[in-house]
Parts: C-alpha cells; sequence; structure tokens
C-alpha cells in the first residue's frame, strides 16, 4: 500500500506544480500587469517605475518561484481592490465555502447512497422509482431556483429559517440541501447501477450461499465494491464544490471564497483570482489523492497494480 | 444414530417453470432422486439441460423469477418446501455447502482469504475469531495449499485459478457439512489442473463421509467416481441408477449415445467431453409433452409423442416408450 501511496503522492505533486504555474502564469496572460498597476493614465515612465517595483523586469521563472515560495507560506500578495493582504482577504471566507462544502457533499452522500442502494435491492420498486425521479428532478432544477423555492417556502412563507447570511447553523440548512441536492443524483446513480451489476456477480451468490443473511449480503459483501467508484465520484463534487459553489453562495448571501472569486474576476484583482485558483484546485489534487487512497484500502487489487 | 436406509435428501417430482414473454419454460420436469450419507451422485448432461437449476433449487437460491414446485423435498427431516428463509440460511454453507463453477469471481475480491473462510465458520458456529483462523489454516492445509497460515492474508486476486478453487472447497468444508453440491467445479480451469482439483474434491468428500452432488460432463470422473449416476436430457432424469448399473447396462437411448462417445472406464481419458449427438433440443416453452429426445432418438415411434411410462426395476429407471429402452433394436444383450 505504502509505494502506491507514494507514487499517487508524487504524481499530486506534479500536478499541483503545473496547476500553480498556471495559475501564476494568468498574470501575464491577461495583459502587461506593470500597466494594469499603475493606471489609465499613467506615463510610460510611470509604467517602467512600477514594473521595477513589482520585480515584473525579472525573468518569468525567478518571479514564478518567488511567487510560490512566497505562496506556500501563505503570502499571497496584495488585492488590487481592496489593498489588504489576499490571504486575510480569502481566510473568512474560506471557512464559510469549507463548512458549506463538507456539509453538502456529506448531505449528497447520506441521502443519495441510501436510496441508490434501495433502488438497487428492488429494482423497478416505488423506492426505485421516487429515487429516479429525484436524480431528475435534481439534474433538470437550476441550484438558483432550487434555491429561491426553499427561501420563499422555509424563510418566507413558514419562517422556520433565516433566508440569508452565514452567522448561525441555521444559515446553513438550506444551502446544504441546495448544493448537496446538486450532487446528489450522480452518486445515487453510480451507487444504484454498481449496486446492480454487484449483486449479479459470482460471489454474492457464493455469500448467500455460505448462508449469509440479506443484510450481510448487501452491505459486507455487495456495498463494500460497488461504493468504490462512488469514493472518486464524492471526491470530485468534493473538489467542485469547493470551488463551484458561486450560485448557492450568492442565492443565500453567503459570502464565501466562491462569491470572492467571481467579485474578483469582475474586478480584474488578479491576486486574489491567483491565489483562490490556487487553492481550490489544491483543494482538487488533495481530495483526488485521498480519494485514491480510500479506493486503494477499499479494493486490494488496486494496491498492486 | 442415524437410520442408515433413510435418504439424506430426498427428491420428488421437482419442477422449476420460468415464465418468459413467449410462454412458461418448463426447465426441469418432474425430477425424483434420493442421496444418502456419504454417497456421491454424479449428474450428467447436455448444457441447458437443467443441472444448475436443479442444484439451486436444493439450497433455495433459484432467481425469484423461477417458480419451484415439488410433491417432495426433504433434507435429513427438514422439509425444505416449508422451511423458512432463517431455516434455509442455517442450512447453507453449515450442513449444505455448495461450490460453483467460476473460482475466478466466486471470492469477494475485497476480502482476504481469511476473512472469507473465518467467516463461513463463524456465521454458523459460535467459535472465537483465533479457533476458526486455525480451522481454517487446517483445511487450506488439507486442500493441498502450501505455507497456508500465510494465505490467509491475500486477496483473491493474488492466486490462481486452481488455488482459489482449492480455497473455496476448503471453505465448503469449513463447517463439515453432511452435504455438497459442486457445480462443474473444475470446468473453468486448465486442463492440466482439472483432474487434481476433482480428486481432492473426491478425496475429502469420501475422508470426511459427505454426501455430494457432483455436476460434470466428465464421464471418466463419473465411472470413477459416482455411487449413483442421474442422466439429465431437455429439464429430465431420463436415466438414473447405482453407477455400476447405469454404465453397465445403459438403458435409455440418449444415455448409451452418450456413452458411446466415450471409451469405457479403465480405459477412459480423464478429461474426455461428453460426445455430440446430432440433432437438435425441442423448445420447451409452452405444452411440452412426449419424449423430448425424440427429434433426436433413432428409435424414435408415433408414441413417443404421448406421455412416456417411467421403467425399470428401482432403483435403476429410465423414461421410455421401449420396455427394453430400445437395447435389442442396437443389438445390446438385454
Ligand atoms: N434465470 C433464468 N431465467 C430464464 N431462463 C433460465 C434461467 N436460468 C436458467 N434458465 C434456462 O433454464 C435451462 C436450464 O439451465 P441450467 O443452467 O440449469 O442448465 P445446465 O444443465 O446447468 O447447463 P450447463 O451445463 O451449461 O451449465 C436453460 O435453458 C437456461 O437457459
Ligand atoms: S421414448 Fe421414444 S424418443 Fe424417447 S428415448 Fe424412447 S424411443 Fe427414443
Ligand atoms: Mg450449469
Amino acid at each position: 500500500m505504502l509505494p502506491f501511496i507514494l507514487k499517487r503522492l508524487g504524481l499530486a505533486v506534479l500536478v499541483a506544480l503545473t496547476v500553480s504555474f498556471i495559475s501564476f502564469s494568468l498574470l501575464f496572460l491577461s495583459g502587461d500587469p506593470a500597466a494594469a498597476l499603475a493606471g489609465e493614465t499613467a506615463s510610460g515612465e510611470d509604467i517602467e517605475a512600477v514594473r521595477r517595483l513589482y520585480g515584473f523586469d525579472r525573468p518569468m521563472l525567478v518571479q514564478y518561484g518567488e511567487w510560490l515560495w512566497q505562496a506556500v507560506q501563505g503570502n499571497f500578495g496584495e488585492s488590487y481592490y481592496f489593498k489588504l493582504p489576499v490571504q486575510s482577504l480569502i481566510a473568512d471566507r474560506l471557512s464559510v465555502t469549507m463548512t458549506l462544502g463538507v456539509c453538502g457533499i456529506t448531505f449528497a452522500l447520506l441521502t443519495a447512497v441510501p436510496l441508490g442502494v434501495a433502488a438497487a435491492i428492488r429494482p423497478n420498486s416505488i423506492i426505485d422509482r421516487v429515487a429516479l425521479f429525484l436524480s431528475v428532478a435534481g439534474q433538470a432544477m437550476p441550484s438558483f431556483w432550487f434555491g429561491l423555492i426553499l427561501i420563499v417556502l422555509f424563510a418566507i412563507q413558514l419562517g422556520w429559517l433565516p433566508p440569508s447570511g452565514a452567522s448561525s447553523w441555521r444559515h446553513y440548512i438550506m444551502p446544504t440541501i441546495v448544493l448537496g441536492y446538486y450532487a446528489m443524483p450522480a452518486i445515487m446513480r453510480l451507487t444504484r447501477a454498481g449496486m446492480l451489476e454487484v449483486l449479479n456477480s459470482d460471489y454474492i451468490r457464493t455469500a448467500r450461499a455460505k448462508g449469509a443473511g440479506e443484510m450481510r449480503v448487501m452491505f459486507k459483501h455487495a456495498l463494500r465494491n460497488a461504493i468504490i467508484p462512488v469514493v472518486s465520484l464524492a471526491a470530485v463534487q468534493m473538489g467542485f464544490m469547493l470551488g463551484g459553489s458561486i450560485v448557492v453562495e450568492s442565492v443565500f448571501a453567503l459570502h464565501g471564497a466562491g462569491y470572492l472569486a467571481w467579485e474578483s474576476i469582475a474586478r480584474n484583482d488578479l491576486p486574489t483570482v491567483q491565489a483562490l485558483i490556487l487553492i481550490f484546485s489544491m483543494f482538487y489534487i488533495v481530495f483526488n489523492f485521498l480519494a485514491d487512497v480510500l479506493n486503494a484500502w477499499l479494493d486490494p487489487r488496486m494496491r498492486s497494480s | 444414530m442415524n437410520d442408515m436406509t433413510k435418504p439424506l435428501l430426498s427428491v420428488r417430482g421437482l419442477t422449476l417453470d420460468i415464465p418468459m414473454s413467449n410462454g412458461t419454460l418448463h426447465a426441469v420436469r418432474a425430477l425424483d432422486f434420493d442421496l444418502h450419507r456419504g454417497e456421491t451422485l454424479c449428474i450428467v448432461g447436455e448444457s441447458g439441460s437443467g443441472k444448475s437449476l436443479t442444484s439451486l433449487a436444493v439450497i433455495g437460491l433459484l432467481e425469484k423469477n423461477i417458480r419451484r414446485n415439488a410433491t417432495q423435498m426433504n433434507f435429513d427431516g427438514t422439509d425444505l418446501l416449508t422451511a423458512s428463509k432463517k431455516q434455509m440460511r442455517a442450512l447453507r454453507g453449515n450442513r449444505i455447502a455448495m461450490i460453483f463453477q467460476e473460482p475466478m469471481t466466486s471470492l469477494n475480491p475485497a476480502y482476504t482469504i481469511g476473512d472469507q473462510l473465518i467467516e463461513a465458520l463463524r456465521l454458523h458456529k459460535n467459535v472465537s475469531r483465533e479457533k476458526a483462523r486455525n480451522r481454517a489454516i487446517e483445511l487450506l492445509e488439507k486442500v493441498g495449499i502450501t505455507a497456508a497460515a500465510s494465505r490467509l492474508g491475500q486477496y483473491p486476486h493474488q492466486l490462481s485459478g486452481g488455488l482459489r478453487q482449492r480455497v473455496v472447497i476448503a471453505m465448503a468444508l469449513m463447517c463439515e457439512p453432511e452435504l455438497i453440491i459442486a457445480d462443474e467445479p473444475t470446468t473453468a480451469l486448465d486442463v492440466t489442473i482439472q483432474a487434481q482439483i476433482l480428486s481432492l474434491l473426491v478425496d475429502l468428500t469420501r475422508e470426511m463421509d459427505v454426501a455430494m452432488i457432483l455436476i460434470t460432463h466428465d464421464l471418466g470422473v463419473v465411472a470413477r467416481v459416482a455411487d449413483k449416476v442421474g442422466v439429465m436430457y431437455a429439464g429430465e432424469l431420463v436415466e438414473s441408477g447405482p453407477a455400476a448399473d447405469v454404465f453397465g447396462k445403459p438403458l435409455h437411448p440418449y444415455t448409451r449415445g452418450l456413452l458411446r462417445c466415450i471409451p469405457q472406464p479403465g480405459k477412459t481419458e480423464r478429461g474426455a467431453a461428453l460426445g455430440t449427438i446430432p440433432g437438435i433440443v425441442p423448445s420447451l416453452i409452452g405444452d411440452v409433452k412426449g419424449c423430448a429426445f425424440r427429434t433426436r432418438c433413432p428409435h424414435a415411434v408415433e408414441a413417443c409423442r404421448d406421455a412416456i411410462p417411467e421403467r425399470g426395476e428401482p432403483p435403476h429407471k429410465f423414461l421410455c416408450v421401449h420396455p427394453d429402452g430400445a437395447r435389442a433394436a442396437e443389438g445390446e444383450p438385454a
């Protein structure tokens, strides 16, 4: 198992370096950063002065090295817009996004996996149909619309939950449901398909022939094998959720990192965008790595390959 | 003590119907057989003749869409027809063990050999993991696996097909069953190890005095190990009886066709497959009347379209309109 983990870790680091280089290059892809910083009215000399001041005149690789060195220490420079250190700007927002992401994926898994298993145990039953309906509806319904429906129903009509903000756990309930529901259909279907396939396999027949009860057959023998691809999918979804919850964050006015990214792109606030892209990618890479490790733990065949 | 004359397993009139889109498939029809303690019953017959369905019917693992009917199905005093799910579970893997054809896929890829062997015992017996582990090692050694203790930590994908089937055999023996049903246990294996694994299975069942239903295509094996033989054709047991009688005086034309395709015991080569008899098997969907073999039988007459009487002197029985199974017509001694 250890060689496998080390190999995957090496791969993850390589990907991370590549991604960091790309996000660093953004600064240059979007035009001359010195000109942008100096402002529209600046003269050629002013621009040159800014270029020297910020070190844009040095070779790109040197700049990248220094930027990376700073980034690793949590130092992402100063926001063009807020004139504040990017890291302090991001820190609060990130905790909102992470809370939401963790709650969202947990909600998705807790609903999708049992539903997928139940649907596979009795294909074409009522449960299977309900599950299918929920998953089609989940895919057809835009998040912002679902979010608004929940707000109208539970915040405005019934008054049970706060419509927006992030000041208590109750503020997270509706965003969690909306975000989780977005990830649920794919997880549910993969669980169902995996279970159906596994339940038809010879080793399930063997388990029954041993005299194992249905619960044991379903959970110990079948789900354990069917869940393997679900783990990878959930990790990918988690990665998306941490970066891509912009819609949910805006609907519920939860000021998280996704929302910040969206604002910063609009404001051309490059250091902030760079830092967020780097952080989102790292999440993505870390979750994929964790999924690989978890998969290897679940599937012994993978460890040796 | 057990009543030695009372069969361990007794089946009468076993019938399996499968509803299909174009009618009912009468896959198995009115099967009768008995098996005593320690006996080996070999079931032979072409692909699709209903051998696997019959074995699954005994342990109650038929797919849900298959309808099972019988006038009697008794395992050592337990009525298998009325037994609850719980009672069947208590029998399966404990008193009746099953070995399937596909060793490559019969073991769960996610668990170690040890886990799966230990589970087989602990599902039925209240023993510690440590004791179960020792039993697993003992049985792995018995099935000829070296370094048994270290194998316990291995996963199925780390073993060859032959080794996996040995593990499956060890697993079947964990609870000291009284009956083992082995459905073509070696067909999927390399020809060179088929004979080894089969001898192992036969030797162990003899040594442990376990009754066995062995489904196989290998008539050489049947000649060597069977106490009783059942010949299936298109869902019926067309001939059954003590091995010596069936081999010595095959009464059903189909049985003789099969035997003609292979050399006699002694001269029989191991691994010789069933020969092929020209012709096609009729559809078993809808009303099935008369002898299903008549489309291929050289002795078929008009009466073969009607109900076929059961003939022979028990325990050697066969189904044919001809009182001698047309032995005379083939110039065989009466
Ligand atoms: N679940 C099922 N649904 C429909 N038909 C089935 C099902 N299981 C078996 N059959 C049919 O029943 C017949 C008997 O099948 P069975 O598997 O018992 O044959 P077999 O004698 O074991 O053949 P083989 O030597 O190929 O293993 C076949 O025609 C098969 O197609
Ligand atoms: S009943 Fe007729 S067809 Fe069937 S085996 Fe006898 S002679 Fe042949
Ligand atoms: Mg079969």
